[in-house]
């Protein structure tokens, strides 16, 4: 008989929200990488007031990107590495579920992330990061790359040179994110009128939709038989 | 299945004849599409010659097209029914498929050099296209990457098919983002697109063959032709272990 879905999918995440609450390792070092990377920007960057607002959003995305493949990264090794995943194979649970639940433990730390760094950029930059909107379009954004991060690091898990892969798998299949994401936050935070960064969010959202059903259907041929 | 278990054929078989007629057809369409860009098409009024590269730099765009398109066929139908023919199919379209897009981007590069006074620009459109050879490229490395034969097809079965939104990205990539300066030839060009000209019926009659040459003899030749040679190396590959393993 098999474990119903829903609880399946709370075993999964429970499981890693205990682990990474017993270590508290992940979450720290992603945040920490995230504020570096932000920090590198400015300088590389040299964003003064004009050059900021421009490209502010864009920061604000590759950072928590970049500080996502390290939690993808860890998610999937500790679960191949430890043997949990054959055991996750063994259990009479549905490969869909085993996707959803990862899925659902990577956005969360990713959205740890973006909790740190959305606060602190508004008091670096002086810009309003924290509009509902704005958030809004965090959580879609990070929800819709964490899909396919997770299925990506599954897949690059079971390759020779492992986590060196994930950044050279993953950052052109997440392009569209990238580049609807930083338009719609771009938008909003410039104080642009609904109109025009609405269909940014929207194509978001429709793009996120595709992709969580692509990856929903593929996962169980990346798994391990 | 032969004698020593070894599921691709030992001994090379003789090319098919249909494939012979396909390479012959293929070469004699290219060098007739040749002629027909570099001397019946008119010299363009405001570009000159350099305007004659068209010919190549939109039909290599669609014949990458159609080798990609040829891959994510191959990945699905792999995952479906898990015959290796589908993933060898998968794998000489992504072969080809990149070789015509770099053969796009140098094209198109040597073209904006006069028209646009740079080799390269940031533009959207161009940017998508280096990135679609970018996660080609990906995609080999990360096949070349995995040794469990098995797993590599269903992995890269299932890369494929992602890899192919970044083709999707290019193809509309000037319908979503306007700000491009690329040349649009089937619709209407954005406004401030740099170097565009009319599809005159010369235009068309020098480009509707080329480009019906690369969306279908051009990548189904070359693939056919790497399929053959990923058999062979398979039979080498398993040669070489049977002999190792005494």
């Amino acid at each position: 008989m098999k474990t119903p879905f829903i609880s399946a999918v709370r075993a999964i995440v429970s499981k890693d929200l205990r682990a990474e609450w017993r270590s508290r390792e992940l979450v720290s070092a992603m945040s920490l990488f995230a504020l570096l990377s932000v920090l590198v920007f400015s300088f590389a960057l040299e964003l003064d007031k004009s050059a900021r607002e421009e490209a502010i959003s864009g920061v604000l995305w590759v950072s928590l990107i970049f500080a996502s493949l390290l939690g993808f990264n860890r998610s999937l090794s500790l679960e191949h590495d430890q043997g949990s995943l054959d055991a996750l194979l063994l259990a009479p649970v549905s490969r869909a579920a085993i996707f959803v639940g990862k899925l659902l433990g990577n956005c969360l730390f990713t959205l740890l992330v973006a909790l740190v760094l959305l606060p602190l950029m508004t008091a670096l930059y002086g810009v309003y990061l924290l509009d509902s909107w704005a958030l809004l379009t965090t959580v879609v954004g990070i929800f819709g790359f964490s899909a396919i991060g997770t299925l990506l690091a599954t897949l690059v898990v079971q390759t020779r040179s492992r986590e060196a892969l994930l950044p050279i798998a993953l950052l052109p299949v997440c392009l569209p994110f990238l580049l609807t994401a930083v338009r719609a936050t771009k938008g909003i935070i410039g104080g642009a009128p609904q109109s025009e960064w609405q269909v940014w969010l929207q194509l978001l959202a429709a793009i996120t939709v595709i992709y969580l059903v692509l990856c929903l259907l593929l996962y169980r041929f990346v798994l391990e038989e | 299945m032969t004698q020593r278990g070894i599921d691709p054929p030992t001994t090379a078989s003789p090319q098919p004849r249909l494939l012979r007629a396909l390479t012959l057809l293929t070469a004699l369409g290219f060098a007739g599409t040749l002629v027909l860009g570099l001397f019946v098409a008119g010299t363009d009024i405001q570009q000159g010659q350099v305007q004659r590269i068209f010919y190549i730099h939109m039909p290599s765009f669609f014949g990458a097209f159609t080798a990609f398109g040829a891959t994510v066929l191959g990945g699905l139908l792999y995952l479906w029914r898990g015959n290796a023919d589908w993933d060898r199919i998968a794998q000489a379209g992504v072969e080809v498929g990149l070789a015509f897009a770099l053969i796009n981007l140098l094209t198109g590069a040597i073209w904006a050099r006069p028209i646009w006074n740079t080799w390269w620009t940031w533009d959207p459109r161009l940017t998508s296209a280096a990135v679609m050879c970018l996660t080609y490229a990906a995609y080999l490395m990360l096949r070349a990457g995995i040794e469990n034969r098995q797993r590599r097809r269903s992995l890269m079965s299932v890369y494929g098919i992602f890899a192919f939104v970044s083709v999707l990205l290019t193809l509309f990539i000037i319908r979503i983002v306007p700000d491009t300066i690329h040349p649009v030839i089937i619709g209407a060009s954005p406004q401030n697109a740099q170097g565009t000209f009319e599809a005159t019926s010369g235009v068309v009659l020098a480009l509707l063959p080329s480009l019906i040459l690369w969306l279908t003899l051009m990548p189904i030749t070359l693939m056919w032709h790497r399929y053959r040679l990923a058999l062979r190396q398979e039979a080498v590959d398993a040669l070489k272990l049977e002999l190792l393993g005494g």
